[in-house]
């Protein structure tokens, strides 16, 4: 007869891995805050080069089409992450022999997608009537609140991520000229951080 | 142990369809089959076959009865637990 403990356990394990989706991969947030990063620098050499890089000057974004390149980048940037997540998760959970499609992965994915995807056409919209200045704060609110959307469905770690993202927004919307270093901050640094950390603490 | 496991993942998961299950719990599709028989014999989960596209789907629930039977083992264990402590 098996101990109690032992079934317990079972039961606790079959609940996690049939709602989370577990095998979020650490290393590729650090390497999507690395993109993050370099494309803040191309941005701050574009829009405020040799300048200090914060301050209102967004009429220059007008010029030269620096708002066409700051666009393109920021979409290469973000389809680089996505692929990274995507192909290093998947080793990830065949290397866990997992698999990767699962009702909860797909469940997942569909939380985080439903809050990012709004936001994004919200930022078009955004642009498109010139509010420039509101555009960084805006995603950084919306891939905030789309991770604690997400967070019921993998490891709970990245609620925090999500909270700390909505703090700079907040504040980045309060600071419009600060908008490229908070950028930097909260989709550069936070994700080398909170990357780093779930390595250590899940990938090793 | 394989109802066990059926019936902890339709605790909670509304429902759950017989080729995640087979993932999941890494068995063969007879096997799975006759278990998932077994439970839907004593009505602990319902049945609702459907298709997508044209591949059949069947997912499973768990019924009222079958929550309270899950329930009822819970605490069972549970009291095991505590009697081996005192």
């Amino acid at each position: 007869m098996r101990k109690p403990e032992q079934e317990l356990a079972e039961i606790k394990s079959m609940m996690e891995r049939s709602t989370r989706f577990l095998s979020l991969s650490g290393l590729s947030g650090i390497l999507a805050g690395t993109y993050a990063l370099i494309a803040a620098g191309l941005a701050y050499a574009w829009v405020y080069y040799p300048n200090v890089p914060f301050g209102t000057n967004i009429e220059l974004i007008g010029q030269e089409n620096i708002l066409g390149k700051l666009l393109v980048t920021a979409a290469v940037v973000l389809l680089f992450s996505i692929g990274t997540a995507w192909l290093m998760s998947q080793s990830k959970s065949k290397k866990k022999a997992q698999k990767f499609w699962t009702p909860a992965s797909k469940r997942f994915i569909q939380a985080l997608l439903v809050p990012l995807v709004v936001g994004g056409i919200f930022c078009l919209a955004l642009m498109s009537r010139g509010y420039l200045v509101i555009v960084a704060p805006a995603t950084l609110i919306f891939y905030g609140l789309a991770l604690i959307n997400a967070s019921t469905f993998t490891l709970t770690d990245i609620k925090y991520l999500g909270y700390c993202q909505l703090v700079l927004g907040i504040i980045s919307a309060f600071f419009p000229g600060y908008g490229l270093l908070l950028w930097a901050m909260g989709f550069g640094v936070l994700h080398i951080i909170y990357g780093a950390m779930m390595y250590y603490k899940y990938d090793r | 142990m394989v109802r066990l496991r059926v019936m902890s993942i339709l605790m909670v998961n509304e429902e759950y369809d017989f080729n995640s299950f087979k993932e999941m719990l890494d068995v063969t599709d007879g096997n799975l089959a006759s278990h998932l028989k077994n439970l839907e014999k004593q009505e602990y989960i319902q049945v609702s076959k459907s298709f997508v596209g044209r591949k059949p789907l069947t997912n499973y629930s768990a019924t009222e009865s079958g929550k309270q039977a899950f329930q009822a083992h819970l605490e069972f264990l549970e009291n095991l637990i505590k009697e081996n402590k005192s």
